[in-house]
């Protein structure tokens, strides 16, 4: 599995402008629903359901990068996308850093084992303080579409 | 480094797999020992005390983690690490 096997390429936002942890969740639900994910109710239900797990440990998991994440009988296999912030956002991080890089997961219900690899793939990413530095200076959707596709499968 | 080499395997229980919420709790009991802590998974060796390294290991229910804790408090750090790994619930996710 790769990032870009589960990231939605038009819902990538290389500069979010929400600058809270529930406006940026807020931001790249949105992104997706944009995007053609979703229905009706479903975004907002979706935000709640991935702040009430932020509630039970933050997903902020250090080094600038945040995974906040939740399963939603909305879709039918794992999705994602993927943000930054130029300002950084506080997140309760695990190093108490703020979060320059989100990487937003919506699975379906009983699918444990793709969660657990997605999680897999985006820490041999992120383990290459390069690669996040990337990340956080791009500045276009494409740019950032590139990276996640050049990022390598082994280390 | 003086203490005991111990090692354990565990088997995962928790039916949504090794996931992020019991990541962090085993990262950060970790770190409160003074001794090394490692998870070994089909021969791949990780740093228990990263979370990032934690992650790469996509372990599901069922799958056997081989604990190795070595230093002055291996014993307290193998039982309460052990826990952390073989607990079945941590599944209030939403």
């Amino acid at each position: 599995m790769r990032m870009t096997d589960f990231v939605v390429r038009e819902a990538i936002i290389p500069e979010l402008t929400a600058t809270t942890k529930d406006g940026v969740i807020r931001e790249m639900i949105e992104g997706l629903r944009a995007a053609g994910y979703f229905k009706g109710g479903e975004p907002e239900d979706i935000v709640k359901a991935i702040l009430k797990r932020e509630q039970l440990g933050s997903t902020g998991i250090g080094r600038g990068v945040a995974i906040p994440h939740t399963k939603h009988n909305s879709v039918d296999r794992l999705i994602g996308t993927v943000a930054v912030s130029k300002v950084g956002v506080a997140f309760d991080s695990v190093d108490g850093e703020p979060v320059h890089v989100l990487v937003l997961l919506v699975s379906p219900q009983d699918r444990p084992g793709d969660h657990l690899r997605a999680l897999e793939n985006v820490a041999r990413s992120m383990r290459d303080d390069g690669f996040v530095r990337s990340l956080r200076q791009a500045t276009t959707r494409e740019q950032i579409w590139a990276l996640l596709d050049e990022a390598p499968l082994q280390w | 480094m003086t203490g005991p080499s111990l090692q354990r395997t565990v088997i995962v229980a928790n039916p949504m797999g090794f996931h992020l919420r019991p990541m962090a709790a085993f990262a950060r009991r970790a770190a409160q020992f003074q001794s090394t802590v490692t998870l070994t998974k089909e021969g791949r060796r990780v740093n228990g005390k990263h979370m990032l390294e934690l992650m790469t290991l996509a372990a599901e229910q069922g799958t056997p983690l081989i604990l190795d804790v070595n230093g002055s408090d291996a014993t307290e750090a193998l039982e309460a690490l052990s826990e952390i790994l073989a607990a079945p619930t941590m599944d209030d996710d939403p």
